[in-house]
């Protein structure tokens, strides 16, 4: 049986309000992470997310959602995802800034104590960032006890059980998206919502975007519109010099974002 | 924010421009001193080498001091790691689950062997020793020397075999562990120039010369210290039986010997050659080249980092010092100050690295200055602040001081 992570979410929906009257269908929404992955796409599952920039008002209510989600302390300055704010003026410069990581949301329009007057303005756009859950990790490479690991979906975790915190996978990535949680004292980062998403739920900032400027697919599965949209369309990744292999693809970025 | 929640490295980082909101300068001081200490370690067993494997006899009595001054090292490169950590009741990890992807996994097992080859090594050097000072200690009266003899009934491991073959054995075993700890000691320092050139994401550290620079320069730091230290402490001791008078022979008031410092500086220099012209190429090649990064790692290198790099690693801590130990007339004062040059400018090196290669965004458009907490008020600001990293640098001194008691490395009636 094939059929796309949405479809699964509606059958789920459609189960569980048969499970009322049928009590045999109950079995749908009582699987094991492990068991709803395998009846979700025949077994195979790999994670993939999908940003598309000229959706996104930089209203920050990813980073909101993620840092209530994932219990990252709201002041402290580091989070597991950001949306940064690009404004290219006419005289050729880019001023690029994410206060907060975004967080409250670009109300006006001061960068970092500079207000730009909005005539000059050539372009502006937001970009959200997050891990890039990359196929060739480099923060995985240098983890030197293993904390730090890939999924069999794609999805990079961190143990935070056996991170001696060296701080060396927070120095190889290069889209700074790792830091130390300030409380476990271990390394940090975004893991798409890990335990969300093998509950068949959303991740938080997917689950806050009021655009729908992100998104989450199964690249296994053809029909996801998720991978439909990656596959047909021209996407981008970050800093592919790196050959780190994204699985965060993005729609509209321009040359300069970072 | 409560005060409670400390984000690591926003205590000591100053951002300019765009730097990403999880950039911080999360490697400070203590990885500056981590590579500072390993190559002092490995530069002082490459010294002590040079006499017992390639028999530079005038090297002999600085050979047996780098020994001894070698093992006060040895320990002193893994405190710089355990007190960075996040988690230093973890550190055992690596070595229960080595990931060996990780060029860090490896260090456990690079320091245990060649701390291993250093022990050994200094056990074939002194054995014939201990075995004279629990024969000696038999004679004295007193519950100290009993101790003392104790100590050392132990540091013979039951092997009282003085005869002439058994000793010659000794000096073969010493001669076979110097050789093999060469390329140890080298490999310890160039993997830890591996650690820091295999990043691919720091547009400063990534280079192959990495390794290769960080050995030379760690040969000139081991045999600067131990030429210093040598200096210092012979000096002194001359000074001090000067002052008592009379009560010694005058062939006992010596201080450092010419010929041995002549000889060391030569080698320092060669290294320091070496050293230079690799960091020289490393720099031409980026600029010719001028990858992406060259934008912002040009405006680091020549404009916020110019002092520390050109003027206090380049000319206070290269040229000055090769000019003081090339000219004619050489005096030990002169030595001296040149050696402290030299010690501070590989310093500036591994700071220039650590902290440069850091002080630069990921994302290439911002800056990060690190301010070194002077004031500990915290135990993460002593940790990784002036006083963690002065705490770092006085240990060997303090262990040299104790294994020089059982293992007296100066004295010149200790044979091998």
């Amino acid at each position: 049986m094939s059929c796309s992570r949405r479809d699964f979410l509606k059958q789920s929906v459609a189960g569980a309000v048969a499970a009322a009257a049928v009590p045999a269908a109950c079995t749908v929404i009582f699987l094991e992470p492990g068991e709803a992955e395998a009846a979700v796409e025949g077994k195979k599952l790999r994670w993939t997310f999908l940003v598309d920039t000229t959706k996104c008002v930089g209203c920050g209510f990813c980073v909101d959602a993620c840092k209530t989600e994932n219990e990252i302390p709201y002041d402290a300055p580091v989070s597991r995802t950001w949306v940064e704010r690009y404004v290219v003026t006419k005289d050729g410069q880019t001023h690029i800034d994410s206060p907060n990581a975004g967080r409250d949301g670009y109300t006006t329009g001061e960068i970092r104590g500079e207000t730009i007057d909005p005539a000059d303005i050539d372009k502006a756009f937001f970009v959200p960032k997050l891990c890039n859950q990359c196929d060739n990790p480099p923060c995985v490479q240098v983890c030197p006890v293993g904390a730090t690991f890939q999924t069999e979906d794609g999805v990079v975790l961190v143990d935070r059980d056996w991170c001696i915190g060296c701080g060396y996978c927070v120095m190889a990535c290069p889209y700074g998206v790792r830091f130390f949680h300030p409380i476990t004292k271990t390394a940090e980062k975004c893991t798409f919502c890990y335990h969300r998403i093998t509950e068949g739920l959303q991740a938080a900032c997917v689950q806050a975007c009021p655009f729908g400027a992100r998104q989450m697919g199964n690249m296994e599965d053809p029909d996801d519109p998720v991978t439909k949209i990656i596959m047909t369309e021209r996407v981008q990744v970050l800093k592919d010099e790196y050959g780190t292999k994204p699985s965060v693809f993005y729609l509209g970025l321009d040359e300069r974002v970072r | 924010m409560s005060p409670d929640i400390v984000v690591h490295g926003a205590e000591w980082t100053v951002k300019e421009l765009f730097v990403y909101p999880n950039e911080f300068i999360y490697w400070s001081i203590q990885i500056v001193m981590y590579p500072y200490m390993t190559g002092l370690v490995a530069g002082a067993f490459v010294l002590s080498s040079l006499y017992h494997v390639f028999g530079q006899k005038d090297l002999k009595e600085i050979a047996q001091f780098s020994l001894v001054f070698s093992l006060a090292l040895l320990p002193v490169a893994a405190l710089p790691l355990l007190l960075h950590l996040q988690q230093p009741t973890r550190a055992i990890e690596p070595l229960l689950t080595p990931h060996f992807t990780s060029a860090i996994a490896a260090f456990g097992i690079v320091f245990s062997t060649y701390g291993l080859i250093v022990v050994s090594e200094i056990w074939f050097v002194y054995r014939q020793y201990f075995v004279q000072q629990v024969e000696f200690l038999k004679t004295q009266p007193g519950l100290g020397n009993a101790m003392k003899r104790q100590v050392y009934r132990v540091l013979t491991m039951g092997a009282y075999d003085v005869s002439q073959p058994a000793l010659a054995i000794d000096h073969r075993m010493a001669k076979i562990l110097a050789a093999i700890g060469i390329p140890v000691a080298c490999f310890l320092h160039g993997y830890a120039g591996f650690i820091f050139g295999s990043v691919k994401a720091n547009a400063l550290w990534m280079s192959p010369l990495m390794p290769v620079i960080f050995i030379m320069s760690a040969v000139v730091s081991g045999i600067a210290l131990c030429m210093l230290t040598y200096i210092v402490i012979m000096e002194s001791q001359a000074f001090l039986k000067r002052r008592r008078g009379g009560a010694l022979q005058a062939t006992e008031i010596r201080g450092a010997e010419k010929e041995i410092i002549s000889k060391a500086t030569r080698y320092l220099l060669g290294f320091l050659v070496a050293a230079i012209s690799l960091e020289m190429l490393d720099l031409i090649f980026r600029g010719y080249t001028a990858m992406k990064s060259w934008d912002i790692l040009r405006s680091v290198m020549y404009g916020k980092d110019f002092i520390n790099i050109f003027v206090l690693q380049y000319t206070l801590g290269n040229l000055v010092p090769f000019l003081l130990l090339l000219l004619p007339g050489r005096t030990l004062k002169r030595t001296v100050v040149a050696l402290i040059l030299v010690l501070f400018g590989v310093f500036m090196m591994r700071w220039n690295v650590v902290i440069g290669g850091q002080a630069f965004s990921l994302s290439f458009s911002g800056y990060m200055h690190y301010h070194i907490p002077i004031i500990p008020h915290s135990i993460e600001t002593f940790k990784e602040g002036l006083f963690g990293a002065l705490t770092v640098a006085a240990t060997p001194f303090v262990l040299f001081w104790i294994i020089n008691k059982f293992v007296p490395s100066l004295r010149r009636d200790v044979s091998t």
